[in-house]
């Protein structure tokens, strides 16, 4: 066999279980790519023995002809997820040093599927950022580079360390979250596939809270098929997250290479800004023609209160945050720095271990929550947000099936790049995506193509809840018209 | 809207956040750009519209009334900063 980090999971898993390949074989191939790649900074902790010593238990039970669905797939874990007795930072300072006694339920079920853990992937501090650069353990380094430039490129974020061991094979998937477009974002940037499945179709319970009300963990892969693999052993009901929904998972991987003939798909004119560039614009018509030509039909659709998604966003998520990160107060874990007295020592320890934007977020949900601002902000944002979910649900009872857009309004950019004098310009990447959190619905990025810098450019499907089945069908559809994505040739390996 | 020198250390210390005079007025500017931003929302018409609660209809979860889990207080305690046998430690707070 070649490289074994070249192959999709769905090949790895076929060759894994017709004992072509052992489990610890590939896992041993995915660890020797991390070594020399510890440039890119995707991993912010490894964990070779585990892994080795979770693909000889693969392989013992692929012997006993007892394999799972994921049997001895080495797979990367955002490090939002707690896994036991593995340090879970958040990529925070105020949890360097925490390990959990207890493993998330998503990663849990990975495991009970037979997946492989390599290790936990880097992200934007406790996933508020989009281009993974908050993150107190140093920004990820996409694999990709403009052409004709030896910048350094953002990964998207904050699923950064996702996305970017993903597009440079460093795991065959990752699993990533996404509160306001943190999956489908950075997959965009990285030619690579990510699904929010619908708010409750996998638990968030042992996954760091962000904003509980917009959370969802789902998958980065390099296909769609992948993607869907990898779902139905993320998704199913949990008695921890009272937000989880009973409701079996069905078969996903089925659903990729499904006719799409008849698909009645939206596209939403609001989504075409003021000032889009004339490549975004033309990707977009590139996926309308693309999925007309599968026998999709197109209509066009309104969805009137897009524009106000990311405001209301901005209000909504760091008021969720705001209370979540209440807990780290340097008593029951995390980082403690002392102070004269208890109140001092908690604006101490959050002072030194929230990064910049996390306390700039929290001071925000604090102040739109304080007295005599709550119904003004949060209140009225919660109205818009009514709102914006009528929207979606008035162009579904019309017919639609599901809603073609852009994935991000660019490429990626460099570091240092965006956001710097102005928050606010980091904040507008979420544009397209954030809609989709606020209305509880599952979306898809999938890769168009590359722009003319050289770097990818993702379209995003939106689908009805729990019908995440009709996306992967339209994914797969793009997916096999688009042209196809070289992934970059690992100019950072280390000798 | 917008905030002030006065408002920020109030918020800081709402939040349970220590800052630094010289960051005062930069942390200002910045939560003035977000607040700016957000501004838009209230030339939203939303008359007679119910704030949302839940994305999805769903009826609130019950279970049975019973312990289902426990007796791990080593566990809790792991990875505290300070602790004295079962106890987490704190500064004195009560003279």
């Amino acid at each position: 066999m070649s490289d074994p980090t070249k192959l999709t999971l769905a090949q790895a898993r076929d060759a894994v279980k017709s004992k072509e390949m052992s489990a610890v074989e590939l896992t041993r191939a995915h660890l020797d790519a991390m070594t020399r790649a510890k440039s890119l900074n995707c991993y912010i902790t490894e964990t070779p023995e585990r892994a080795l010593a979770m693909a000889k238990a693969s392989d013992d039970r692929i012997a006993r002809g007892e394999a799972g669905p994921l049997e001895g797939l080495p797979l990367g874990i955002k490090d939002l997820y707690c896994t036991k007795g593995v340090r879970t930072t958040a990529a925070s300072r105020i949890l360097d040093r925490f390990t959990p006694p207890y493993e998330s339920t998503v990663s849990a079920n990975l495991w009970r599927d037979g997946a492989v853990m390599l290790g936990k992937l880097n992200l934007d501090e406790f996933a508020m950022g989009s281009s993974n650069e908050t993150s107190a353990f140093g920004p990820v380094v996409s694999p990709w580079r403009r052409k004709g430039d030896d910048a350094k490129i953002v990964p998207g974020g904050s699923s950064g360390g996702s996305s970017a061991a993903v597009a440079a094979r460093l795991c065959l998937g990752a699993t990533a979250t996404d509160t306001g477009g943190s999956i489908r974002q950075p997959a965009a940037f990285t030619g690579t596939v990510g699904i929010k499945p619908t708010y409750g179709r996998c638990s968030r319970w042992g996954i760091v809270a962000f904003a509980s009300s917009l959370d969802q963990a789902g998958p980065i892969t390099r296909t769609v098929r992948d993607a869907a693999i990898m779902l139905r052993s993320m998704a199913g009901h949990d008695p921890k997250d009272t937000t989880s929904v009973d409701a079996p998972v069905p078969d996903y991987e089925a659903a990729v290479g499904a006719s799409v003939k008849g698909r009645r798909i939206g596209v939403p004119k609001e989504y075409r800004l003021d000032g889009m560039s004339a490549e975004i614009a033309a990707l977009w018509d590139q996926g309308v023609a693309w999925l007309k030509d599968a026998g999709a039909e197109i209509v066009d659709i309104s969805l009137p209160h897009t524009r106000h998604a990311l405001p209301t966003y901005y209000i909504i998520a760091p008021a969720e945050a705001s209370s979540n990160l209440a807990r780290y107060d340097g008593v029951r874990y995390g980082l403690r720095v002392e102070g004269r007295d208890i109140i001092e020592m908690y604006e101490n320890t959050r002072a030194r271990g929230f990064g910049s934007e996390v306390r700039r977020r929290v001071m925000i949900g604090t102040y739109v929550l304080s007295h005599g601002y709550y119904d003004a902000y949060y209140v009225r944002a919660q109205k818009v947000r009514s709102l914006i979910k009528r929207d979606f649900d008035q162009a579904f009872a019309a017919g639609v099936d599901a809603v073609l857009t852009p994935a991000t309004p660019s490429t990626a950019f460099a570091q240092g790049e965006k956001g710097a004098a102005d928050p606010v310009e980091m904040y507008l990447n979420d544009v397209f995506t954030v809609t989709v959190n606020m209305a509880g619905l599952p979306g898809v990025s999938v890769p168009g193509g590359l722009a003319a810098n050289g770097l990818p450019l993702g379209l995003q499907l939106i689908g009805r809840p729990f019908d995440e089945e009709t996306l992967f069908s339209l994914a797969a559809a793009i997916e096999s018209a688009a042209p196809k994505i070289d992934l970059p040739s690992p100019w950072w390996n280390e000798v | 809207m917008s905030v002030d020198s006065a408002t920020v250390r109030r918020i800081a210390h709402l939040a349970r956040i220590a800052v630094e005079d010289a960051e005062v007025e930069r942390l200002g500017g910045e939560l003035n750009a977000i607040l700016a931003f957000v501004e838009e929302l209230s030339a939203v018409d939303v008359e007679g519209v119910e704030p949302i609660t839940s994305v999805l209809p769903m009826q609130m979860k019950k279970r049975e009334d019973v312990v289902t889990d426990g007796g791990v207080a080593d566990d809790i305690l792991a990875n505290a900063p300070a602790r004295e046998d079962h106890y987490f430690v704190v500064p004195k707070v009560v003279e």
